[in-house]
Parts: C-alpha cells; structure tokens; sequence
C-alpha cells in the first residue's frame, strides 16, 4: 500500500468525493476524476450514474482511455443532462482555471471580458451546475496562478456570490471539495472559506499555503490524504487504467 | 406539398448582412460547414451568431464576418481552444453575449415558444448576470421569495443546420447519439435551413429507424440542402467520425496570415466537390 503513487492518491480523494451520493449522475472531467468516480462506483458508491461521454447512460467498469464497455442504462444527450443539472439529481467534478477563497471559479477568460487578455473556454455549464447541484472541483496543478484571491470573472458561483445573489442563488447551492496534487479542501460552514480537509503523503500544510494566493482556514492537526487499499490499487492500475494516464495528468 | 431543395448557394442567397444565425450541432459535432463555407465565401458581414460554438464559430470570426457572438462555449473538444476565436476576442473585434449552455437552450425554446423570456437559476450570482447589463430578474410570483433570472428569448433570422437524412420536404433525421439542439434552433428562427447527407424518399426514413430520429419536422424548415461529406470536418455519426487531420491543420492555421490562406486553399475553396473528398476520406 505504501507504494500508491500521488497520482493514486488524487484518484482516491477524486473518488471519495462521490461518497455517500447515492443514485445520481456522476460527472467528472480530467484524467483523474475520471478514474475515481468509475472506482467509486466499482467500490463504495455502487448506485452513481456515468455515461459514456456521449448521450448512453452506461453500467460497467471500463479504461479511462477506452471506449464504454457495458450495459446501456439510459439515453441522455445534452438537453437530457441540462434537465438532471437544473433538476438537481447530479454531482459534477470540474476543473478551474482559476479559484478563489470562496469557491468562485472561472474557466471563461482572463483579464477585461470585453477584451480578455487570454480568452478560455466561455463560462459553459459552470454558472447552472453550482446554483442547481452538488460541485465540486479538480485542481491538477496546485499553485498561486490558479488559487487567486479573486477570480477575474465568475463562472462558478462561490459562496460570497452566492449569499449577494439572493436565495434563487442559495437554494441548491453546494460546493463539496476541492481536490488538487496537494491536498484536500472543503469550506468552512461559517463564512464559506476554503478549508483545508487534508494533505497528500509527502506534502506539508507549510506547501500547501505556499502554493495558494489566499489565506486557508485551518483546524488543529491536517490528517493525510488516505491511501488506496490494496482491492483499490488493483483495480486503477489493472482495470481503470492500465495504460497509465494518471502519471500523465499527476507526474510521480 | 412542395419540394425545398435548393443548394447552399441559394440558402446563402437568402441571408442578409447583420442578421442573427442560429447554428446547429455541438463543438465538433455535426456543424452544418457546407453552409458555413458558403457564408465565407459569400459578401455577407456583420453577422451575429448563436452557437454551442466549434471551428463554425472560428472559421466565421477568422474570414471577419462576425459582429457578435451568443454563446456558451467555443472548443474543437481534442484542442480544447479554439485559436481563431480567441485571437478575435483578445483583439478585441467581436461583441460577445455569454451565456451558461442551459440558458442558451432555455433562450431559443422561449424564441420558439413566442415567449418574451423563460426562467431559470442558472447564471445567478455569476459574470453571466453581472457581466449583461440586459439580462433581468423576476421575482417568483407565487410567494417563494427567490428572484430568477429571465432568460430573454433568442429570436434567430435564420438556423443552419445539418442532419444525417432528409427528405425534399424538410423532414429531416439524426442517425447518431444525440439530436443536439438543432429543432430548437429551428423554431427559434425566421427562416431554418436544413443540410445533409443523403435525401431520401420519405418512407424511407423510417425504415430502418424510429420515427423518434425524425427530430425536424417540415412544418419548421424552409430549405433543404443535400450536402454529402456537408459537416466535414466536424463530425457526422454514424456516416463518419471527426477527421482529426483536418482539425489539427485548422487549429494549426491561426498560427500566421500565411497558415490561415494555406487552410482556406486546402480546406475551404473547393466547394461541394471538395465535400464530397472529404467524405471519401472520411468514410
């Protein structure tokens, strides 16, 4: 067990994200997140709903870089999945460019909107997910660039903006964790501050600060980061992704 | 009951300068691009645009033809940025309405509904809202004290988009995963045009399939195009697969003046005899 690699460990805080959240559609972009949510349904979490990446709802455990090998479950194109988002019945893992103290990301652009310095993506889901279900995010490259004090726009709604929004905002407002190559995040109760869960094996709460652009809350002792059982290793590095594309996204 | 076929320089031949085109499909997922190639090389400017944007959205902004876009998103999905995109937005020569992609579909549904506006939670305390100065609340009338958003309709002057089948009336098929939101931008618009890949008999349309695939009914569509190889080189499932060569090499002609006309001679002059290469290279 003492030779899970960090990349393997993101995969585990990916996964235990998804704990305890019963028969909903679960949604993760990146490598990594990919990989923990299959292995969370595989293991704990076995009721979650996963797709192919197309419009299948799909059973089954399959590579990360494979096609949907299982049993077809359900059809969900795109306007399927904007009805579970806004009704609610969905977890999402996605990944900011940027992040601030209280959960605002952006993925949409850097700099003046109206002339961005670096335009990115645009603001895709982010603004429906984070007022409508469960969020959470994946950070692979933990570091002050992307955890500024404030972001440059709001794609993601963070905690400040959504109690200014009103309860329209509120209602079914609900970042769960923040999970980066460091450490681990939820936020406060009180306030809704990035609060720090727990540290990978190998990294020091004194890092974790260093790598990010705001002050962190932070309660007595930081436990690490749980390691993979021995059931779990198995099945990343023989079934979920026998090719090692985790290594790619979390260089060892 | 009145055939509508016509070719894409005849629907092209129906668009004006700084109308509002709603276009059809998903990123890199069937683009109507015979259509849109038509639109690059025709006269028209000063368009605004309406899309789950892809290459439709760079190639549009590249060639100078767009005033302002009404979007959720612009990638190519492997290339996750759109370079000719981006450069417009970081030269600052576009007008943007950026929306969450749930509030787009929510904006061309209302259009097609004849509604002034839909609400919705989505965008609530982030840029999108702060970001419009048009964008309004309304609070709930029934009495639980949330204040929504109003999403305003988007009433397109036109809707481009391409299918796996039709039939010279405008019924029109999707043989892949997923319809997108391509009836949508139908309704939604003044007049809709309809590319694909092969015309069929009526009958025919249903005779491997579900009536479910017909997901375009004449009713909305005023011109049909058959387009074969039309969403190269965005994807058309199952007729074909994204031709990754091509999207690189498109990705890659942002890089200078020179890539950008080695692209446009290579991928865009040809016309339909250049779609229908592609589709033989596709296939």
């Amino acid at each position: 067990m003492t030779d899970a690699t960090r990349a393997e460990v993101c995969v585990i805080a990916c996964a235990e994200a998804f704990r305890g959240d019963g028969e909903i559609l679960a949604s993760a972009f990146g490598t990594i997140p990919a990989i923990g949510v299959r292995l969370a349904r595989a293991t704990f979490a076995p009721d979650l709903l996963l797709t192919d990446g197309e419009a299948q709802l799909m059973r089954g455990t399959w590579a990360v870089d494979a096609p949907a090998d299982g049993v077809v479950e359900g059809w969900s194109p795109f306007r399927r999945i904007f009805d579970l988002v806004w009704h609610g019945k969905r977890h999402a893992m996605m990944i900011p460019v940027q992040i601030d103290r209280y959960g605002n990301t952006n993925i949409s652009a850097l700099g003046d909107h109206a002339r961005p310095k670096v335009q990115l993506i645009g603001v895709r889901g982010a603004p429906g997910n984070t007022v409508t279900h469960p969020v959470s995010y994946w950070v692979p490259k933990h570091a002050p660039r992307a955890f500024v004090p404030r972001v440059d726009l709001v794609s993601g709604v963070g905690h400040d903006s959504a109690a200014a929004a009103g309860t329209g905002a509120r209602r079914y407002h609900d970042l769960r964790r923040v999970v980066t190559n460091l450490a681990v995040f939820d936020f406060a109760p009180e306030g809704g501050a990035m609060r720090l869960r727990s540290v990978h094996p190998g990294v020091t709460v004194d890092e974790v600060r260093a790598a990010t652009g705001f002050p962190l809350v932070i309660e007595g002792e930081v436990p690490e980061t749980r390691l993979p059982t021995e059931e779990e290793l198995r099945l990343i590095r023989d079934v979920l992704d026998p090719r090692g594309r985790r290594d790619e996204e979390v260089p060892a | 009951m009145t055939g509508k076929q016509m070719s894409a320089r005849e629907v092209v031949g129906r668009l004006r300068s700084g109308m509002t085109i709603g276009i059809g499909g998903w990123a890199v997922r069937r683009k109507p691009m015979a259509l849109v190639r038509e639109i690059l090389r025709s006269d028209l400017t000063d368009l605004t645009i309406v899309s789950y944007g892809g290459p439709d959205v760079g190639l549009l902004c590249a060639a100078g033809k767009v005033r302002k876009l009404v979007f959720g998103f612009v990638t190519l999905d492997s290339v996750p940025l759109d370079p000719h995109f981006r450069a417009a937005r970081q030269r600052g020569e576009i007008e943007v309405a950026e929306y969450d992609e749930g509030m787009l579909q929510w904006g061309l549904y209302a259009a097609g509904l004849r509604l002034p506006f839909l609400p919705t939670r989505a965008g609530l305390g982030s840029s999108v809202s702060s970001g419009n100065p048009e964008l309004r609340t309304v609070a709930d009338p029934y009495g639980s004290g949330d204040e929504l958003i109003a999403m305003p309709a988007i009433p397109l002057d036109a809707a481009l988009v391409h299918m796996n089948r039709a039939d010279v009336h405008g019924n029109a098929q999707f043989l892949g995963p997923d319809p997108y939101f391509d009836d949508l931008f139908c309704l939604a618009a003044e007049q809709a045009f309809v590319s694909c890949e092969r015309i069929v008999p009526t009958a025919e349309l249903t005779a491997q399939a579900h009536p479910a695939t017909l997901v375009l009914k004449r009713l909305v569509v005023d011109g049909v195009v058959e387009a074969p190889g039309g969403a190269h080189f965005t994807s058309c499932v199952p007729d074909y697969d994204v031709d990754t060569q091509a999207l690189h090499d498109y990705a890659a002609s942002a890089a200078s003046p020179e890539a950008w006309a080695e692209f446009r001679r290579e991928y865009l002059s040809g016309g339909a005899e250049h779609a229908r290469d592609a589709e033989a290279r596709t296939a």
